[in-house]
């Protein structure tokens, strides 16, 4: 017989599942996108050189994230 | 002082909090009224409290710890975790107004809790089923709220100005479910939505961009540049999906 989690397991395996539901759920795509983003920033502003090219590319990529979201559900809703 | 207190970024703070404490406490509140209706009262105000208790010890909890994290690094965080949030709700916003996704109709979900509550048998003094229900409808919309109101006030380093802003919702969406009942319906929730969405993915942009030091030209008026740039692509998103799927049922964005 299988012998139950300890309370401060299923405690941490809750939280871990709220967070994931909450920041991944049914969009990964717009999870992996705002890690991708973030890279992406990171590496253009890492030493100054390039912040206009940061500023632009940050909201840029937030709006492409979210029309690759809607397209991917547009595609699920049309099969 | 009088600049202070209308900066862009209190004004959208107090915004998103705002929009976005109504719009949960409206669900939360569907759901207190049918379990009132269906079980009384006692046991569902009972569930009410001891939920606004949880939330505001998560609150008191969470709150002051957080302002201890280094500034960079808790911008970046909790920038990301907005911009995800934000996209989310927006995501589901333009769906909801193309007709790709269900409205969130409160007449129904009312008219499901208290056929669900009807079949469970009446019990007898304290009415566990009422406070649980009426507990968990309150905690889990409110946990999205304390989220924002945490991220959002510890972030602009404003904490005690979003918890008074979401307590003036809770307040008035209270007071107001109180007077109008049950017709919750004709709140415009999908609008609201919307213009949440917009503010929880400007404030992420910001901040991601602020804790990877980025410098923002005009710094808090990039706020103002942002919602107007979210507005009009939602918007013009939103004419498109219509245009591709032009034979669903719309609702106002």
């Amino acid at each position: 017989m299988e012998s139950k989690p300890s309370l401060p397991v299923r405690l941490l395996k809750g939280f871990a599942m709220f967070w994931w539901d909450f920041l991944v759920g049914d969009t990964p795509e717009l999870f992996v996108a705002v890690v991708f983003t973030i890279g992406v920033v990171a590496l253009l502003s890492l030493d100054g050189h390039f912040n206009a090219a940061a500023a632009i590319a940050l909201p840029a990529l937030a709006v492409l994230a979210l029309t690759l979201s809607l397209w991917r559900a547009s595609r699920a809703a049309r099969k | 002082m009088i600049a202070t207190v209308f900066s862009p970024g209190v004004v959208v703070l107090v915004g998103a909090v705002f929009l976005a404490c109504t719009v949960e406490m409206v669900e939360a509140l569907t759901i207190v009224l049918a379990v009132g209706h269906t079980r009384g009262w006692r046991s569902a105000l009972e569930g009410v409290g001891a939920a606004l208790i949880a939330l505001a010890a998560l609150v008191a909890g969470f709150g002051p710890a957080l302002v201890h994290v280094p500034l960079n690094w808790l911008r970046l965080v909790v920038g990301g975790v907005l911009l995800i949030f934000g996209m989310q709700w927006l995501r589901k916003a333009i769906l909801r107004s193309c007709g790709l996704k269900a409205k969130h109709d409160e007449d129904e979900i009312y008219r499901k809790k208290v056929a669900e509550l009807k079949a469970v048998d009446a019990a007898v003094g304290r009415d566990r089923v009422a406070f649980v229900v009426a507990f968990k409808g309150v905690f889990l919309e409110g946990l999205e709220v304390v989220i924002i109101v945490l991220t959002l006030g510890t972030s602009a380093h404003r904490l005690s100005l979003a918890i008074v802003v979401a307590a003036i919702a809770v307040v008035i969406v209270s007071t107001a479910g109180v007077v109008v009942a049950r017709q919750l319906s004709r709140v415009p929730e999908n609008a609201m939505k919307t213009s949440v969405g917009v503010l929880l993915v400007t404030y992420g942009t910001f901040w991601v961009g602020e804790g990877l030091k980025v410098t923002w030209p005009g710094n808090d008026v990039m706020l103002v540049v942002f919602v107007l740039l979210y507005a009009v692509v939602t918007w013009l998103l939103i004419l498109f999906m219509r245009r591709v799927h032009p034979n669903v049922n719309t609702v106002a964005p």
